[in-house]
């Protein structure tokens, strides 16, 4: 990073930084953080390589050389504006951002609005929302923007109020002179703009300093959802952008031949354009209500697809073929072996918000709006499709009705393009609800292997072996990995992206002597995706059962047995906050259990201790076309996040991130059958529910002294998923092996694959209540 | 093409469109009332409800042409007339306890706890954890920890 050390007075060093006022007619400034990079580090053998740099080092120095080309704006009316080169998707990112400019410029938050910038290919790695790094990477950079802005209204207002700018002071938007006088930001903001773009050099508060950073704060689109006029990418008008959907195949990733009975479908009522496109038959109408029931009178000759005949027992076996073999540490004789596999099915990433993009395609220009986490990879992929060059498609960038790493991929804009090309009019095209877990986007299905040797009360080594259908990686992720090789540390410069992440994310913080994680990925025929905190929560839930054994079998309580082992200070911290907040260790009825787990990532650690009811009466609940099962009947998390911005934000993402674990462990998943997967709404696909969630949820953010802020977005979800499946093996005497522990039954009638999409209810006045 | 008149919000509303077309396109595409969700299409996610005369109900699965010009549909967006203020209760409690996260389900679990609260009301009674637990709306950000503490405060408001 680009500093110096300076001393204060008071002897206490402190950073400066680098940026620019730049030129124009109000206040523009701008933080440079460009020059000289962190150095690589080399891995000393007994660390994991994620210990010592992480994705979340990667990803913030991949950001840090374009650092400068965001900028804040002060304008006359005395706000602040920024546009945020990430997405908010409802991690919250918007509101946290504000707060961060809003304490380094000393102006009400209400008075700083952010936004959400589209696409801009001169940023090259500095649009990428993923790998919950948002904060992680833009809060240094941000708060220097907003300090030269700041010391810009300081050098105007001195010339105006005629005292030097040590002797003024600032708040709440108003520069002060000693004799009382003021003038805000409004009124100074053309006097402190620059003719010309110029360097300067400032410092950041203290972090003693901060009056907003680290107090809750709603969110700052919060009466725009609940009063419904937050819009989404389907609720944006854009003449002649009519409804538009796909008559999709009934294997995944077939293809269409033709239709059959094309004027039938355009005869139907409201219909107006069909077209043939790479994923299936697109057809656009009046309403949606109308595209579906084209859908379904669509007579369509498919291709096959790209895993017919395929099942979840044939996929697993290709797993097990490609699984590496343990490379047994040399053990005593009279060691103890411990080996244990486990098997995570295919699960659906896919948001609330469907796949979803208004694109207006002309014959020399298109415009896209869409929920895009990396649109600049969004705007190339589109112009290709098209045949255009990148400049001439603009890529609007919408706030998203949830992601969980759905949005890397540009899937729908991609696909509204074309489909706009090819009917030269303007869609909103919408999956089907059923579409997504049939052909959208899913986390892979992983074996994990965990072998561990034991002697006299100590563990020798512990060695984890993921295996994976393939990640897709092609959002940008991979390319930064590319660009950043040279940073990575030793020993990861061989290994493909998967592998690279994986190893960059996974940290087992426990004292087990040699410890090796590794990922090794086969098939690549499956859309997948970093479905929410990507490869943690399988990793956890397979290393904490086998701690839980562990444990077991060398006679320890399971939460003595962790913080005996326990090497991190800030994993102890969350534990003991856990385990004292929800009283671990109390006797609790036969059937059911309490189960405690930890996780270490996104520059933070965190702890989850849940209480489970798995008795039959409980299991046996009856809820209509639902899935209840085993009850978490309370759920205590700990979470030392860093620096936290705002807790509130903070706690909400702890919140989701348990209800993603809980649905991990116990109910949600697709399956594999004939070439297809059978899920196709949310009746058959489980997500948590109502009737699933603890009625006791409390969340601890524990005090940092770092001046650092950890990742929030996904950081949730490993060690819920964890503690669930510790707590269901403990409740129940057996370690489950495979998860959702319900995968072995279906739990529902499979809606049929031709037509793709179920048929519009008609009974909706019956169900009133 | 058949005309559809029906209350919306409040006051009367015609749109020329067959019997047939569910009313949440009515409402979406082509009165542009957007804040009903679509989620599923097929009353499981529950991302759309709405309330019909006072009660819950999901226009993604009700024709337009069961409607008559007597029925009152109100969506998010008429909920607050219906107490004559700028928020209804259960929004503030909303706001309060900071439940939305990306916020697309969130007109929907509204209008959903509004309806559960006025119903249970009616059977003479308050909400209990039980009541929470039917609740079929999905919060995909799994905020619904958040979601049970709003509607006990919103119930206690209204």
């Amino acid at each position: 990073m680009t500093h110096d050390l300076d001393t204060t007075p008071a002897g206490i060093a402190r950073r400066s930084f680098l940026g620019y006022v730049i030129g124009g007619t109000t206040l523009v400034a701008a933080a440079d953080l460009a020059v000289g990079a962190s150095p690589a580090v080399a891995v000393p053998g007994v660390r994991q390589p994620a210990e010592l740099y992480d994705l979340e080092d990667l990803q913030t120095d991949a950001a840090l050389p374009t650092s400068q080309l965001i900028t804040v704006r002060i304008d006359v009316d005395g706000t602040a504006s920024f546009e945020l080169p990430r997405m908010e998707v409802g991690q919250g990112i918007t509101t946290s951002t504000a707060i961060i400019l809003a304490e380094e410029l000393d102006l009400p938050v209400e008075k700083v609005r952010v936004t959400l910038a589209p696409a801009r290919p001169e940023l090259v790695f500095n649009q990428l929302t993923g790998g919950s790094n948002t904060t992680v990477s833009t809060y240094t950079p941000i708060r220097v923007a907003a300090a030269i802005a700041r010391g810009a209204l300081l050098d105007a207002a001195a010339v105006e109020l005629g005292y030097a700018v040590t002797r003024l002071r600032t708040y709440e938007g108003v520069v002060e002179a000693p004799d009382g006088r003021t003038l805000t930001y409004g009124e100074l903001a053309q006097k402190a703009a620059s003719a010309d773009t110029k360097q300067v050099q400032v410092q950041l508060k203290d972090r003693s300093e901060f009056t907003r950073i680290g107090q809750p704060r709603n969110r700052d689109d919060a009466i725009l959802a609940v009063t419904g006029r937050k819009k989404f990418a389907m609720d944006l008008h854009v003449p002649g952008a009519l409804p538009t959907m796909v008559c999709r195949p009934p294997t995944l990733n077939g293809s269409p031949k033709r239709l059959r009975n094309k004027a039938q479908i355009l005869a139907m009522p409201g219909v107006e354009d069909v077209a043939k496109v790479d994923t299936g038959i697109a057809v656009r109408a009046q309403t949606f209500g109308q595209c579906i029931d084209a859908i379904r009178a669509m007579d369509v000759a498919w291709a096959p697809g790209s895993v017919e005949g395929e099942s979840d027992q044939t996929i697993l076996a290709r797993l097990k073929g490609a699984e590496l073999p343990m490379a047994v540490p040399k053990v005593p004789v009279l060691a103890d072996q411990l080996d244990v596999r486990f098997e995570f099915m295919f699960r659906s990433s896919a948001a609330l918000e469907p796949n979803c993009a208004v694109a207006d395609v002309r014959a020399d220009s298109a415009e896209i709006w869409a929920g895009l986490k990396v649109p600049i990879l969004a705007q190339e992929n589109i112009a290709q499709a098209l045949g255009m060059s990148p400049d001439r498609v603009k890529v609007n960038v919408i706030t998203g009705g949830g992601s969980f790493g759905h949005k890397l991929f540009s899937d729908a804009a991609i696909e509204a393009a074309k489909i706009s090309q090819a009917m030269g009019k303007a869609v909103r095209l919408m999956w089907h609800r059923a579409d997504e877990p049939r052909q959208g986007r899913l986390h892979p299905m992983v074996t994990s292997r965990i072998r561990a040797t034991t002697l006299a009360g100590q563990v020798l080594s512990f060695e984890q072996r993921n295996t994976s259908v393939v990640t897709d990686f092609s959002h940008g992720l991979g390319e930064i990995i590319t660009s950043m090789a040279d940073e990575l540390p030793t020993g990861l410069g061989g290994l493909g992206f998967s592998e690279t992440i994986f190893e960059l994310t996974q940290v087992l913080p426990y004292d087990f002597g040699v410890v090796t994680q590794l990922l090794n990925e086969t098939d690549a025929r499956f859309n997948t995706g970093s479905m929410r905190n990507i490869y943690s929560p399988d990793t956890r839930v397979a290393a904490e059962l086998v701690v839980d054994m562990l444990a077991k079998r060398l006679g320890k309580d399971p939460l003595e047995f962790r913080l005996e082992f326990c090497r991190s200070d800030r994993v102890r911290a969350v534990l003991e906050k856990v385990a004292e907040e929800g009283d671990w260790g109390r006797t609790m009825p036969p059937g059911t259990a309490q189960g405690i787990a930890i996780h270490e990532e996104y520059k933070g650690a965190t702890a989850c201790l849940v209480e489970i009811d798995c008795r039959p009466e409980t299991v046996g609940r009856k809820v209509r076309d639902a899935v209840t099962g085993p009850r978490v009947t309370k759920a205590v998390f700990a979470v030392d996040a860093g620096l936290v911005i705002n807790p509130r934000g903070l706690e909400a993402q702890m919140m989701g991130g348990f209800s993603d674990g809980l649905a991990l462990t116990l109910t949600s998943s697709v399956h594999l059958r004939d070439g297809h997967f059978l899920e196709a709404s949310w009746d058959n696909y489980f997500y948590t529910r109502q009737w699933n969630i603890p009625p006791e949820f409390e969340c601890h953010i524990l005090p940092s002294d770092s001046d650092q802020p950890g990742g929030a977005g996904e950081a949730g979800v490993a060690a819920s998923a964890a503690s669930v499946a510790c707590a269901y093996a403990r409740a129940t005497g057996a370690v489950p092996t495979r998860f959702p522990i319900n995968h072995g039954r279906l739990s529902f009638p499979v809606k049929p694959f031709v037509p793709p999409v179920p048929p519009s209810p008609t009974n909706g006045l019956k169900l009133t209540y | 093409m058949p005309r559809q008149t029906f209350l919306l919000n409040g006051k009367p509303v015609t749109v020329d469109v067959h019997d047939d077309v569910r009313v949440l396109w009515v409402l979406r595409d082509l009165l542009g009332v957007t804040g009903p969700k679509y989620g599923c299409g097929i009353n499981v996610c529950k991302a759309c409800t709405s309330h019909i005369n006072g009660k819950a109900f999901n226009p993604c699965s009700v024709r337009v042409g069961d409607l008559t010009s007597d029925d009152e549909v109100t969506t998010i967006e008429g909920l607050a007339d219906t107490v004559a203020e700028d928020l209804h209760p259960m929004q503030q409690a909303w706001l309060d306890r900071d439940v939305a996260q990306c916020g697309y389900c969130q007109p929907g679990q509204i209008m959903a706890a509004v309806a559960l609260v006025r119903k249970v009301r009616r059977e003479g009674r308050s909400v209990t954890e039980a009541d929470l637990d039917t609740i079929r709306n999905i919060c995909r950000c799994g905020t619904y920890s958040r979601i049970r503490e709003a509607i006990a405060q919103g119930a206690a408001a209204m």
